[in-house]
């Protein structure tokens, strides 16, 4: 006996069913500084990336299923690649590729009857940081055209508080890095606030670097950024945030670069 | 469930065949094949790159070519480039038809690319001259109707440490080719040159100057080979593939090369001699 599903029902159910699958990961962030722009997220695993390079001044953030955003990330790849190989470098775009995203999961959304559990990040570096570009995209197919930093994952909303907080334009990137780690530690997101390098990926792209501008951060670069990303991040919270954000900042980069946790020996997953 | 192998070139083979250095010309009908030297059946002369030298370096290789291309008999142009950077340790040169040629080297670089962006990691160095072999050895049909092109790949291996040639036929290769090789028109007069010029274990710049001599021989008796050109400023182009990757030397560098080699050659234009024994 057929039953008789409104729309709005289905569509509901699909959302619901995303947005719980996406809740389930760590937040990842994005920010904009003076060189570039700055890619963080938490993940233990220094093989299946959530951060990856799409074209020379394109990048890619995902948070969700892996296999789902791992499939993106190489179609988008592909399309740059395709893209750059018929006309010229200069004409890919982190405009074109976020339309092309969008349609994509935009139609997965509708037509097919499990949703993508995905939420993405596309960033292009311009010449100069009035051209940078930040689209976010999310399991529906909704772009979101964002301007100086944008949060994707379960607790996207309160990190983005945090980070609104703390963005300023011109930052060093040792500045943003304390911004993100201090929104990534925002409450509710992840069970432990603690994130140490090997729980960390960071990759910046890098305004002044000629043809490919990504460049991941890791080993003895990320540890001294971190290093020095602790003072940094905890006068800059107490002279220019407001009083609501005092009681959390502090808390975020100190324990984000804190001793390494018992489990952080542990091979990635 | 068939896997997709990261390769840019065979993606591009199924999604937009006609994008493939030579295109539609690999679906044309077969004229009778092609003997070298004669023009292709149908196809005026084309543009074509000439001589490509490479010698193995301590700690890396140099890749040289000259700045000629040729169309028949005619100069095509004089600044032509044929050397090129396929990734951060490795080059290659081309000979042959230019066009396709440089169709060629975008695709390879956008290979090398794709293959490191999708598996984040590069191709070994083997893998590259393998990729390279296969690319060319589609290109077959365009090449038995008169648009042959012939790499020679050059590379830093980061696993052995040193630096490694690989050289093609139009069927494909790769061959393996030791302490230096050339290619191209010229590449007979190049190589006899660079036998008596190399010695194993040359320091980076003693190798670009002996690559120099080489072209400047080639230049000598082959007609499609450039020499420098002191009244424009254009010199070979060269590039070295170290440890620190490839780079290519400036314009000035070239030309100081250049400069001290046609000073030498004021004295004695067949340049360096080597002793008729080794003893």
């Amino acid at each position: 006996m057929p039953f008789y599903v409104s729309p709005e029902q289905v569509m509901k159910d699909k959302a619901d069913y995303a947005r719980k699958g996406i809740a389930r990961g760590r937040s990842g962030v994005v920010i904009q500084y003076g060189g570039g722009i700055l890619f963080v997220a938490p993940n233990p695993s220094r093989a299946l990336h959530k951060i990856s390079e799409i074209y020379d001044r394109i990048a890619f953030a995902a948070v969700g299923r892996y296999n789902e955003y791992e499939n993106l990330r190489k179609a988008g790849v592909t399309y740059a690649d395709i893209t750059g190989y018929q006309f010229d470098r200069r004409d890919v775009t982190a405009r074109g590729i976020a339309n092309w995203y969008a349609q994509q999961l935009g139609t997965i959304f509708t037509e097919s009857s499990k949703p993508f559990e995905v939420e993405i990040i596309v960033a292009e570096a311009g010449e100069t940081a009035d051209a940078d570009q930040i689209y976010r995209i999310t399991f529906d197919g909704s772009v979101g055209d964002e301007h100086g930093f944008a949060a994707i994952g379960g607790q996207a909303d309160q990190v983005a508080t945090v980070l609104k907080e703390r963005y300023a334009d011109g930052m060093t990137l040792t500045e943003a890095l304390s911004a993100a780690l201090a929104a990534l530690a925002a409450p509710g997101n992840g069970e432990r606030p603690d994130i140490g390098t090997s729980q960390l990926e960071v990759a910046v792209l890098d305004r002044a670097r000629p043809h490919r501008t990504f460049r991941r951060l890791q080993g003895a670069r990320l540890e001294q950024l971190l290093a020095e990303s602790r003072p940094a991040g905890t006068e800059g919270s107490a002279g220019a945030s407001p009083a609501a954000t005092a009681p959390q900042s502090p808390d975020g980069p100190q324990d984000a670069i804190g001793p390494p946790a018992p489990d952080d020996g542990n091979p990635p997953a | 469930m068939a896997p997709r192998i990261s390769s840019f070139a065979d993606f591009l083979a199924s999604y937009a065949p006609d994008l493939l250095p030579g295109g539609s010309l690999r679906r044309a009908p077969a004229a009778g094949p092609w003997a070298p030297g004669a023009p292709g059946p149908g196809l005026p002369d084309l543009p074509h790159a000439t001589t490509i030298v490479t010698a193995v370096c301590d700690g890396g290789v140099i890749i040289a070519g000259d700045r000629r291309s040729t169309a028949g008999n005619m100069i095509a142009k004089r600044d032509v480039e044929k050397v090129f950077r396929t990734d951060e340790f490795s080059g290659m040169g081309i000979a042959g038809t230019a066009s396709v040629g440089l169709e060629f080297v975008r695709l390879f670089q956008v290979e090398l690319e794709h293959y490191e962006k999708i598996e984040g990691r590069s191709l070994s160095l083997e893998g590259k001259a393998n990729r390279l072999a296969t690319m060319i050895r589609g290109n077959i049909g365009a090449a038995m109707q008169g648009l042959a092109v012939i790499p020679l790949f050059a590379g830093y291996d980061e696993d052995a440490g040193v630096g490694r040639i690989f050289s093609y036929d139009v069927a494909g290769g790769p061959y393996e080719e030791h302490r230096f090789h050339s290619i191209g028109s010229g590449s007979v007069f190049a190589r006899g040159s660079l036998k008596k010029l190399y010695r194993d274990g040359m320091t980076v710049a003693d190798a670009v100057r002996a690559c120099v001599q080489a072209l400047y021989d080639a230049a000598d008796d082959d007609s499609a080979t450039g020499g420098p050109d002191l009244t424009r400023s254009i010199y070979p182009v060269l590039a070295v593939v170290t440890a620190d990757g490839f780079s290519r030397l400036s314009d000035a560098e070239a030309e100081q090369h250049a400069r001290a080699v046609i000073d030498e050659r004021m004295q004695s234009p067949d340049g360096p001699t080597a002793p008729v024994s080794s003893a």
